[in-house]
């Protein structure tokens, strides 16, 4: 006995099961935002084909025989970009045994990746993925150090080349948690810092020395030093989680002096100093809802922050602080849009700019031919509260619009109608 | 054809069917006659001037929606409400075209003053964690006035709060309504006669709070247990007192703090608002609460409430949700975007709820998802319907639906004037009236209180003042 009510998903149904071009799909008739030269293409075509975008514009000739998605009335971006998620790392916050995303040993910091962690089988990634997240990067918490780790980049498809860059950066706290983990003050943590770092070239300029026993101790484990030699060398970005304006100068010091590709996250009051992180050219992960002075560190908070920041001419991403709704970025970006952001930065911040700040965006980020078809197509504005995802693609194949919460809500909703089924709820499975 | 003002008329009747017999608030309807209000309401509505708002949208709270409308503001109270409406000399006249008027926004679950920012210790006096009962202990002399967060809720559209204890107890003491106005001490607050709540709590968090040192309860039975001998024990209690209050000879019963809260409870004048997620809990404790005689007024949280709307509906007891929370416990594992509009479609009175210092401030955010979600699945509801989500419904948990919540005649001026659909992400609140009083004005400095602790800050950032 089958009971579903399938309303999002009908139509990539019809068109998974219409004989067409194997995977090529043509995205016709939307108000396309390539975010790239192209800038927005009213009553656009995207051709995909075989996971890639092979063409975009207003005078596309679709091919015969290809799948057709009319987006006519609707609009067409990239897909959500998550900056710092803990995707399949992070199932049940409460339940200790679900979460990987934290290392309570200090027997390894920098080298903990939370890669091999990763559950690719996780209930919330169908259930963002249908509100259009399609990457993300999945980054480690702070455990007892203030090297929290190294996290990857993964995208919110099928199993198959889950994890498409790691390490993709290093994350460190510092802040008032920072300074707890570092045994008492901010000083101390720019210290554990400042020593892992210098370590971590001593230890690459004298590894023979190191290998025979003829090198001084550090502090840090062989593989931790190990691991840090791409951050060191200035190859890959270094995340740190910082909110207060002193703090991040303090950071941008460190980062000058040892030639870091420095990323702050968080950023309460990054507005203070948003010419000194424009000067410097890092770039910032922030909730741009954050407005409470919450903490000592975030007493000059503002939902102007993340407007002040992009004026100043730094780049922004947003993240949610919570995976489970990470399906919520459009609307944090609809909020900075609100209190002064122009619009398409807003949709920059949720896609393109995570991208960039990861080193990805050659490949994904903005629909541009050659570039991975990461897109949504969404049903108005999205960063509307009452605007949805009607269709998600991922390295060009289009997603089941279903998740556990759709099921959920299938299996329950004919109960709570005047003739609901005699039969208890359990019988009514979804597949 | 449209199930709406049936679901909407039925969810209205099985409320007050249930609920008018046991909430009086205010009017002794036992022998019980315990001590009053030890810290009584001395709130007094900010000075205000007839204010007419023109040619606005203004959806009422109670499902309908008027086009280009008049709204008078006057002593207080919503004086009038119509076409052209005409305007005496010194009445001050608001060009409302464009925009939006609702109810002010009533957020029936607030941590605001007893979490405040900033989060520190020794500002944290939400959950007295020392006794799984401490149905002795209130919110309201937890809470501290000058946290931020009233002022950034205030500039959200929120007028009236329910502050709650946290949920680490089975009884975790009495809530206090307050009207979000920037008073400096909480009596001044407070909401003129709403009834207290009394919080209770199912679930994991009590279970874990005294699990993990060992101690009662350590499990759901053990939960149930718990609630039950109190219960039990508050049945006898008001039994001994009102004996005594049959002739009052020798000397009267000793007073139990716990107690006195609870019978209170049991004689309809203290409102049960329990923190409940599952649906299997939430029918449990409906059984506790005939076994006992009370009634309880909501279940918050309840994510799991689009799977019992109708039992809901029989019990008269509100739903009070999230539009997305889910997934943070075991308990909330199973919440969908859809909980409260099949709640409301389900027949059972369906309440938005922050309980979060920055949800609070977009709660027309969050009812505008909720919403939204519902119509994807056919569910048919109006938006003058669901601003019932924000506005009357909480006013009708809490019991003050005949004060506020709504924009009828004679009803408490807490009105909220938006720069545009309350639904879009793009609005904002830009006039927040509450007993008619101007309490914040987005294009006024001087109309945007801020708190004390924000005093010789460096910098601009918004301390509340958004």
């Amino acid at each position: 006995m089958k009971r579903i009510y399938i309303y999002i998903g009908m139509s990539l149904a019809a068109l998974a099961a219409a004989p067409a071009l194997a995977d090529t799909y043509a995205i016709t008739g939307g108000t396309v935002y390539t975010l790239g030269a192209a800038g927005k293409i009213e009553h656009g075509t995207v051709i995909i084909r075989d996971g890639k975008i092979v063409a975009v514009g207003a005078d596309v000739v679709v091919p015969a025989g290809v799948t057709r998605i009319d987006a006519s009335g609707k609009l067409v971006t990239p897909g959500m970009f998550d900056p710092q998620s803990q995707f399949g790392v992070d199932e049940v916050d409460a339940v200790s045994e679900t979460q990987d995303s934290a290392l309570t040993s200090t027997r390894y910091t920098a080298a903990f990746d939370v890669t091999d962690a990763i559950n690719p089988r996780s209930v919330l990634i169908p259930i963002n993925r249908i509100e259009g997240v399609t990457r993300a990067m999945v980054a480690p918490v702070a455990g007892n150090s203030i090297l929290d780790g190294r996290g990857a980049i993964i995208e919110l498809g099928d199993t198959r080349g889950f994890v498409i860059k790691d390490p993709a950066a290093l994350f460190v706290t510092l802040g008032e948690q920072g300074k707890k983990l570092a045994g008492g003050s901010r000083a101390g943590a720019l210290l554990a810092l400042r020593e892992a770092l210098q370590d971590a070239k001593d230890y690459s300029a004298n590894r023979a020395a190191y290998d025979k026993g003829a090198q001084r101790a550090y502090d840090l484990s062989h593989l931790d030093l190990e691991a840090l030699q791409p951050f060191v060398n200035g190859q890959l970005p270094v995340v740190v989680s910082v909110d207060r304006a002193s703090d991040i100068e303090a950071v941008l010091r460190l980062a000058a002096e040892f030639k870091l590709k420095l990323v702050i996250s968080g950023a309460a009051e990054g507005w203070m100093v948003a010419d000194e992180l424009a000067k410097a050219k890092v770039p910032v992960i922030m909730n741009p809802m954050q407005d409470l002075p919450d903490r000592f560190e975030s007493l000059g908070s503002t939902r102007e922050n993340a407007a002040r920041l992009q004026k100043a001419g730094v780049l922004i991403a947003f993240e949610t602080g919570d995976s489970h709704n990470a399906r919520n970025l459009k609307q944090f970006a609809g909020i900075a849009v609100a209190y002064g952001l122009p619009w398409v930065e807003g949709l920059k911040a949720i896609t393109l700019n995570g991208a960039k700040i990861y080193g990805m965006e050659a490949s994904t980020g903005s629909l541009e031919v050659g570039k991975d078809a990461d897109l949504v197509v969404w049903s108005g504005d999205p960063l509307e509260l009452t605007s949805f995802a009607d269709a998600v693609f991922i390295r060009g194949k289009p997603m089941p619009m279903t998740s556990r919460q759709t099921e959920l809500r299938d299996r329950y909703l004919p109960y709570i109608k005047a003739d609901a089924p005699a039969l208890p709820p359990a019988y009514s499975q979804p597949r | 054809m449209s199930i709406r003002p049936l679901v909407t008329a039925f969810c209205t009747a099985a409320l007050f069917a249930l609920a008018a017999p046991a909430f009086s608030a205010g009017q002794d309807d036992g022998p019980t006659e315990f001590p009053p209000d030890p810290f009584p309401s001395t709130y007094q509505p900010l000075p205000s001037v007839t204010t007419l708002i023109r040619h606005v949208t203004v959806y009422t709270g109670t499902g309908t929606e008027m086009d280009d409308a008049d709204i008078m503001l006057k002593d207080g109270k919503v004086a009038a409400l119509g076409k052209d409406l005409q305007a005496d000399p010194g009445v001050l006249v608001i060009d409302g075209t464009g925009k939006f008027v609702t109810p002010g926004i009533i957020d029936i679950h607030s941590h605001l003053g007893v979490y405040p920012s900033p989060g520190v210790e020794a500002l944290s006096d939400g959950n007295e964690l020392t006794n799984p009962d401490t149905a002795n202990v209130r919110a309201e002399n937890s809470v501290w006035p000058e946290d931020p967060g009233f002022n950034t809720a205030r500039a959200g559209g929120v007028t009236t709060l329910e502050i709650l204890p946290g949920s680490g107890n089975l009884f975790g003491g009495r809530s206090v309504v307050l009207k979000n106005v920037p008073e400096f001490t909480t009596e001044a607050m407070k909401f003129p006669g709403a009834a207290y709540g009394l919080k209770m709590a199912c679930g994991e968090n009590p279970k874990r709070v005294y699990g993990s040192k060992g101690e009662f309860p350590s499990t759901l039975m053990g939960d149930v247990a718990g609630y039950r001998q109190a219960w039990a024990d508050a049945q006898d209690y008001d039994r001994r007192w009102k004996a005594w209050e049959q002739d009052k000879k020798g000397l009267p019963p000793a007073r139990d703090l716990k107690m006195e809260t609870l019978a209170e409870v049991l004689n309809g004048r203290v409102r049960v608002q329990m923190h409940c997620y599952r649906a299997n809990e939430m029918a449990t404790m409906l059984d506790v609460a005939k076994e006992f005689h009370y009634h309880i007024a909501a279940f918050h949280h309840a994510v799991e409430a689009y799977k019992i709307p109708k039992l809901l509906a029989e019990n008269g007891t509100c739903a009070v949700m999230w539009a997305d929370w889910w997934g943070f416990k075991m308990e909330a594992w199973d919440g969908i975007r859809e909980n409260i509009p099949m709640v409301d479609a389900g027949g059972a009175c369906a309440t938005i709820h922050s309980d979060d210092p920055d949800g609070i401030q977009r709660l027309n955010q969050e009812t505008a998802k909720a919403w939204a979600a519902g119509n994807r699945i056919g569910l048919n509801i109006s938006e003058a319907h669901a601003i019932m989500w924000m506005t009357l419904n909480p006013a009708k948990a809490l019991g003050i639906d005949d004060k506020t919540g709504s924009l009828e005649t004679g009803r408490m001026a807490d009105v909220v004037l938006w720069s545009g659909n309350p639904f879009s992400v793009y609005t904002k609140a830009e006039k927040v009236f509450v007993d008619g009083a101007l309490v914040y004005d987005r294009d006024d400095p001087k109309r945007q209180p801020g708190s004390d602790f924000m005093l010789g800050e460096d910098g601009q950032g918004t301390g509340g003042m958004q």
